[in-house]
């Protein structure tokens, strides 16, 4: 009974003072944590159970020397055989539901209805052109390939909140609930990552991020498997060539975090890793501007670069003041987001 | 038998005497047959394999079969169908010739079975020359010649399975009623690559 | 008389008489004695861990560091890739199937051979030509897209080594089909008389579950393999997006073979625990139908599980969701083997050899990976961890952990069997501390460095992670440094140990029903089960046992002789018919 309660204790400790995992830099981060952190707890418990087992038998069951005979026949015990039986059933289905739960709430299953606060949705959908994927998809993320697909007016996507996890914002002006997300396509390639903003024309091969808002990656490859991965997020996706897939996070505390790729891609695969900076959103706007004069100084593409810092202006001026009101809530908040559209 | 002293040698010849009049003879029992059926299984488990990967291909595309695939002839291939199909029952009539010790109408029967699982590869051999699709042209014509050319391959195998057979019933007294397990497990073989044909030829001509 | 004395009494005629000792040049030809194959599987394999081993010390001896400084980048990925194919193709799955398979499988059933020797032979003979050519891809520049060989980047990198290592596996993978075609048979059809699929032993279990598993499984990794070889060769385009192929479709038919052979590779092992610890604790297997039938629980839903090594890759949330509940649910059956084994233990009169020992360091270290296993099952997670160090380490706790361990107890339990020679336990003690301190110092950082961001398949890494990858590196070491102890010791233990005598351990099992080595055909009479396999410590009926937990009244309550989950002889031939 003693050993049980130490047993307990001991777990639950070590389950929430491991320190196993790097710093959370998402919003989604937390929540894997959480989960860790109960897997952890029932780890530790079981981990000494076992090994106490074991331990104790090596040293009060040991054979005395001169001791032939055997022990006694125990053959087996049903009742026990049932508890060890059904004690692990729930606990794994226990972390079934936690991890669904978790999952969910990062937006990896789309969300019921609409909800401010999911943060991600993870997704893979064929990205050939009219890929027929729809039909083994859940009839929930249809609105999806018809985003893809279809024209951006089609109003079943602006009925439908989920349409946050689509792949164009653009894509429904009349939504003015939605949260904001900041659309970034991300191209994996031997061996380097080349993030575009389509909002902004910025092609740049380190990711920047503003603090607290919604961004959305499309991910694609132009070669072999690639994975994205940043630990402090604790989000990964593989970027497949010829598909496109999706990963949606929100930043949560400043600061610069590695990228890595995760999926063998080459000799050079240890070698492709970039970061991702978490900028506040003053330092963000700052980034973009100088990254689209730095791109017009280079490229000379005057009209290109001209119709781009128009919508770039449009979209930038309420969104600084919103910050400046009530930066946490952002994404509810921004009244301004149907005022501009993507690039083109 | 059920004694509850023990006594070995009373055990050992009790057992020994319930060997004999169980399987009336103690020699090494044949389990050849067992075995080719095992053995099919992982057979089939390869088309599964990939059949299940035409069909993930077919799901996913966009347009099945990509733009520009000509559309494929049904009349040759339907024929080459039944004649592989009936190639099966002619197949049978030499399992139930040697099943009464007719060693001569197993030869005739695996005779005509050979025969027509050849005309059904020269077919498919005329077929893959007159398509107007190669290998390498789009998703569906390389799945359609890898399919039909792994059949094709296991067909071959059956011809030199059936022939094999038939060389060996030229020796007097090989094959009899009691054992024919050549005959029988070219003929299983034989009925095996004609069922994966028939699921083949749904998925690939009439689907 | 205790129970052992009872069977071997029974069982004089079938070994009574001194047998020629099999040539060693049998040992080098093409021997259909599924003896002789199994010690040749046993050998070959075990030379094959010794390049994979060699291999591995090169992979980490490039890792102690964070720079590229010892093998060229391009280099270190054909190593590793190598490395986890010779281990996986050449060493744990024939070493366990094959070897032990093949060596005990037709002996513990009573039976003079497998049922098609020579099938088994020639799925031997596949081994060394497969494995030769393999390594011989080094010559041309081996493989270098890990052991998945993920297409495009096994398209596009090195087409030679890449077709050699198709060609490889493709011959191993026929090689287990054929194995598992004649264990199924073996088993189900050669029993001796009296022995019903209830009182066969736990490794056979074991070994039908792996058989039916490599047989429905091992066959999809050919069809995948036979469309990748066409990819890189012929041109086609069935796993190339620019031709409209698909790459994920390979992922599927790869993990549909390859989750599967993670238990082909571990459910022969837990046979040879379930063996091992009840003769070594003198003690009855805890629960016997538990443990027999949660092998084939195990086998089936290993095969709907594969998509878990595709969470962050081409896969809707609802598979995700659906592989993520399979997979957690063998916990379920795996935690009732483990259990069962811990309740084997308890109240034992251990033995503590080094078969015991390393038998009990199994289940020490495959809970680890068991439970690591259960977390990466959980998809949020999984997302952060897979292609991690985490999952390298979670891999190599069940398969180092848990298969190898279980492959030394093997040796250590059997050596007598197979060479009539006992081991010397000095010797195995040293081996088994080695690699017990070794491979907790190897693997157990890497779980650290999997979640702190440490991707796997890098030649190079942040310099922050230095101080542990050293420590696995100097873990590693000491794992290789370990495999010296015993080489030594079955060298010279097979040339000039003690004699073992027929029955060293004690043990009720038919292999030690007859001489060690066994003669051809194992078996001069068909021998005859008179007691269970594990009725241990029910000699003397005169004395009452008083056993925990039973009312012996009530089978269902049992936990003695009376037991429902015990394994059940046929009443005409056994030696207390009234129990069973």
């Amino acid at each position: 009974m003693l050993i049980g309660i130490v047993l307990t204790l001991v777990s639950i400790w070590y389950g929430q003072n491991h320190g196993l995992m790097p710093v959370a830099a998402s919003k989604e981060a937390p929540l894997v944590d959480g989960l860790f952190n109960t897997m952890m707890t029932i780890s530790t418990g079981l981990f000494i159970l076992v090994q106490g087992v074991l331990i104790i038998s090596a040293i009060k069951f040991r054979r005395r020397r001169g001791d032939e005979a055997d022990a006694e026949p125990v053959h087996g015990n049903i009742p026990l055989e049932i508890l060890w039986t059904a004690i692990p059933a729930i606990l794994v289905l226990g972390i079934s539901i936690y991890s669904f739960d978790v999952y969910n709430e990062m937006g990896g299953i789309d969300p019921m209805n609409h909800s401010m606060a999911h943060g991600k949705s993870e997704k893979s959908v064929a990205h050939m052109p009219g890929a027929a994927i729809a039909a083994t998809l859940p009839a929930a993320s249809e609105p999806l390939s018809t985003g893809m697909t279809a024209s951006a007016s089609d109003p079943s996507a602006s009925s439908q909140p989920i349409a946050s996890s689509n792949i164009g914002i653009g894509s429904t002006p009349e939504q003015q609930n939605s949260p904001t997300e900041l659309t970034v396509n991300v191209a994996g390639l031997q061996y380097a990552w080349i993030f575009t903003y389509p909002d902004t024309g910025v092609v740049s091969g380190e990711l920047h991020v503003p603090l607290g808002r919604e961004v959305l990656l499309n991910i694609t490859a132009n070669d072999v498997l690639h994975a994205f991965w940043v630990p402090e997020f604790r989000l990964k996706q593989d970027a497949i060539p010829g598909r496109q897939s999706e990963l949606s996070f929100t930043p949560s505390k400043e600061g610069e975090y590695p990228v890595i790729c995760a999926e063998l891609c080459g000799a050079y695969h240890g070698a492709m890793r970039t970061k991702v900076v978490v900028h506040s959103a003053s330092d963000y706007d700052a980034w973009i501007t100088s990254q689209q004069v730095a791109s017009a100084e280079g490229l000379q593409q005057a009209i290109a670069t001209s119709a781009v810092d128009q919508s770039v202006d449009q979209f930038l001026s309420p969104f600084v003041q919103s910050i400046g009101v009530q930066p946490d809530q952002l994404t509810q908040l921004h009244p301004a987001a149907g005022h501009y559209h993507p690039a083109s | 038998m059920q004694g509850s002293t023990i006594d070995p040698s009373k055990t050992v010849l009790n057992y020994h005497h319930a060997v004999e009049t169980a399987h009336g003879h103690s020699e090494h029992p044949d389990h050849r047959l067992t075995g080719v059926i095992v053995f099919l299984i992982a057979e089939s488990m390869i088309f599964l394999g990939l059949f299940s990967a035409y069909l993930a291909f077919r799901v996913t595309a966009p347009v099945w079969p990509p733009d520009g695939t000509p559309r494929l002839e049904l009349l040759l291939p339907g024929i080459n169908t039944i004649i592989l199909i009936s190639s099966s029952f002619v197949a049978h009539n030499a399992d139930t010739a040697i099943k009464k010790n007719d060693v001569k109408g197993l030869r005739k029967w695996f005779a005509i079975t050979a025969l027509m699982g050849v005309i059904f590869l020269t077919g498919q051999l005329y077929e893959y020359h007159h398509l107007e699709f190669g290998l390498t042209t789009n998703i569906f014509a390389s799945t359609f010649y890898v399919l039909t050319g792994f059949h094709g391959l296991h067909v071959t195998f059956g011809v030199v399975l059936l022939l094999g057979v038939l060389w060996r019933s030229l020796k007097a007294d090989h094959y009899s009623s009691e054992h024919h397990f050549g005959v029988e497990a070219a003929e299983l073989y034989w009925h095996f690559v004609d069922v994966v044909w028939i699921v083949l030829f749904l998925l690939l001509y009439i689907l | 008389m205790t129970q052992a004395q009872l069977q071997e009494d029974a069982n004089l005629l079938a070994s009574d008489s001194e047998h020629h000792k099999p040539n060693w040049r049998e040992y080098f030809g093409f021997s259909t004695d599924h003896k002789v194959i199994g010690i040749q599987y046993l050998v070959t394999t075990f030379l094959f861990y010794l390049v994979g081993g060699a291999l591995a010390a090169a992979v980490r001896t490039e890792l102690a560091t964070p720079e590229v400084d010892f093998v060229s980048r391009e280099l270190y990925n054909s190593l590793f890739t190598v490395h986890a194919t010779v281990m996986i193709f050449l060493w744990i799955v024939p070493a366990t199937t094959g070897g032990f398979g093949n060596f005990l499988v037709p002996l513990m059933i009573g039976a003079r051979d497998m049922a098609f020797p020579r099938l088994n032979a020639i799925a031997f003979w596949l081994i060394p030509p497969g494995g030769l050519l393999l390594l011989s891809s080094f010559l041309v520049g081996a493989p270098a897209s890990g052991w998945t060989s993920y297409p495009p980047l096994s398209l596009v990198s090195g087409k030679p080594g890449e077709f050699i290592w198709i060609l490889s596996v493709l011959l191993l993978g026929t090689s287990s089909i054929l194995a598992a075609v004649n264990f199924l048979v073996t088993i189900v059809k050669m029993r001796v008389a009296g022995m019903g699929f209830n009182d066969m032993p736990l490794f056979c279990w074991a070994m039908m579950a792996t058989s039916a598993l490599a047989l429905i499984a091992t066959p999809v990794l050919a069809g995948a393999l036979i469309l990748l070889s066409f990819d890189l060769i012929a041109g086609t385009a069935f796993f190339n997006p620019t031709g409209g192929g698909d790459p994920i479709v390979y992922q599927h038919l790869f993990w549909f073979y390859s989750h599967p052979a993670v238990y082909i590779m571990i459910l022969p092992v837990f046979g040879m625990i379930s063996e091992i610890l009840p003769v070594h604790a003198r003690k009855p297997i805890f629960g016997y139908k538990a443990i027999a039938y949660s092998s084939l629980a195990i086998s089936f839903l290993g095969l709907i599980v594969w998509a878990h090594h595709m969470f962050t890759s081409g896969t809707p949330p609802w598979l995700r969701m659906f592989f993520m509940f399979t997979t957690m649910v063998i916990a379920v059956p795996t935690g009732i083997k483990v259990f069962s084994w811990l309740a084997t233990l308890w109240g034992g009169k251990l033995n503590l050899n080094s078969a015991l020992l390393f038998a009990m360091g199994f289940v020490s270290m495959f809970v680890v990976g068991g439970i690591s296993g259960v977390m990466v099952a959980a998809v949020p997670f999984d997302i952060h961890v897979h292609d991690t160090y985490f999952v390298v380490a979670h891999l190599h706790y069940v398969l180092f952990g848990g298969s190898v361990f279980g492959i030394y107890a093997g040796f250590y339990h059997w050596f007598p069997k197979m060479t009539g020679r006992m081991m010397n336990e000095t010797l195995g003690k040293i081996h088994f501390a080695l690699t017990f301190i070794g491979f907790n110092l190897a693997f157990m950082p890497m779980h650290k460095l999997g979640l702190e961001g440490m991707n796997r398949r890098v030649a190079e890494y942040d310099p922050k992670f230095a101080t542990l990858n050293l420590i696995c590196t100097i873990g590693t070491y000491i794992l290789a440094v370990s495999t010296f102890p015993f080489i030594y010791n079955a060298i010279s233990s097979w040339l000039s140990g003690p004699k073992a005598g027929n029955n060293p351990w004690r043990a009720l099992t038919l292999e030690w029903m007859t001489t060690s080595p066994p003669p051809v055909e194992n078996f001069d009479q068909d021998p005859i089960l008179v007691v269970g396999p594990y009725d241990y410590g029910m000699g003397d009926r005169a004395t009452n046992v008083d056993v925990p937990f039973s009312d012996p009244r009530e089978p269902v309550l049992a936990a003695g002789p009376n037991s429902a989950l015990r394994a059940d002889p046929d009443p005409s031939v056994a030696a207390h018919p009234d129990d069973r």
